[in-house]
């Protein structure tokens, strides 16, 4: 399979993906400029972390509109995998590739730490090489990644598993503590109502070795190589 | 004309900023005030014939770009410049 990682101006972990692709899984990958409509025929697309466009207005409000992400909503909507990390998932909402938004973390701070996330549903092309219920130590570094979602579009997404990673404590527990933003019900990453687009504020593409302080961010990418294989 | 676009957190969506202002207010001995949203104000030129057209045509703004209706609300204010 083939991967194309987006450049935006402001993106600043599109080389930390690219290298978890290409030097840590061995797959052929390689960088999409955004004012470039060719996705090169690349089988699943990641929009990586940064300050696209330096987050004006809003984070991700900007880069919607750039040319590439014609192509990306269009490969999209044609059933292509797509993931968006940090960034890249406040851009995959402001698209309304993904539903709800991201807003200024609870504390006001940005937060720089490694969290657990729990797999809620690994019945997906993002989560099948994990189990139901494991359990993932990301790092996270964001100043806005709380998210947010009308009442009766998170119960909908509740209903069809769309919840794929919620923060949690040690136990597996998603208190209020181990919420690290202040998300709604602690979602940490959520997919769309077909499965084939993913959103997520931890950054898996930072935790694909053990020098890294762990390898559990290989995980997502394993899993979208095995449903593609 | 001048478009004046005032946007501010839904009411029910958590304003962590709104928060912070008005626990400092209090704090400084403001204990009149209520509850704090803190949103953003844009101001626009814009060519139009009257104030309903240059109106509608920031409202489409608003809905396509400067505004996120999952989060934010905006109205507007028209003027002649």
């Amino acid at each position: 399979m083939k991967w194309g990682v987006v450049t935006f101006p402001g993106s600043l972990d599109d080389r930390d993906a690219l290298f978890a692709l290409r030097d840590v899984l061995e797959q052929d990958a390689e960088l999409l400029w955004h004012k470039d409509r060719d996705l090169r025929n690349a089988d699943c697309v990641v929009l990586p972390g940064g300050f696209s466009y330096g987050d004006y207005l809003r984070c991700g409000a900007m880069a919607r509109f750039s040319p590439v992400m014609e192509s990306v909503v269009d490969f999209a909507r044609r059933g292509g995998l797509v993931l968006g990390i940090c960034n890249g998932f406040q851009i995959l909402c402001e698209a309304h590739l993904l539903p709800g938004a991201l807003t200024r973390n609870r504390s006001l701070s940005f937060i720089c730490e490694r969290i657990i996330v729990k797999v809620e549903n690994s019945q997906t092309p993002f989560t099948c090489a994990a189990d139901s219920g494991e359990l993932l130590r990301l790092p996270i570094k964001h100043g806005e990644g709380r998210y947010v979602a009308p009442a009766d579009e998170l119960r909908r997404m509740e209903d069809r598993g769309q919840i794929l990673l919620r923060y949690v404590d040690q136990n597996g527990e998603a208190t209020d503590s181990a919420n690290p933003n202040g998300s709604t019900h602690c979602i940490a990453g959520v997919a769309n109502d077909t499965f084939n687009v993913f959103g997520l504020m931890p950054h898996p593409e930072h935790a694909v070795e053990p020098m890294l302080g762990g390898d559990d961010g290989i995980r997502i990418f394993r899993s979208i190589i095995q449903s593609l294989g | 004309m001048l478009v004046k676009v005032f946007i501010t957190p839904k009411r029910g969506v958590l304003d962590p900023q709104g928060r912070a202002i008005e626990h400092s207010l209090k704090s400084l001995g403001f204990n009149n005030v209520g509850q704090v949203r803190m949103g953003k104000y844009i101001e626009l030129e814009v060519a139009a014939a009257s104030s309903e057209e240059a109106a509608s045509e920031v409202k489409r703004m608003c809905d396509q770009l400067l505004a996120n209706s999952v989060i934010e609300d905006y109205r507007l204010e028209v003027e002649r410049a």
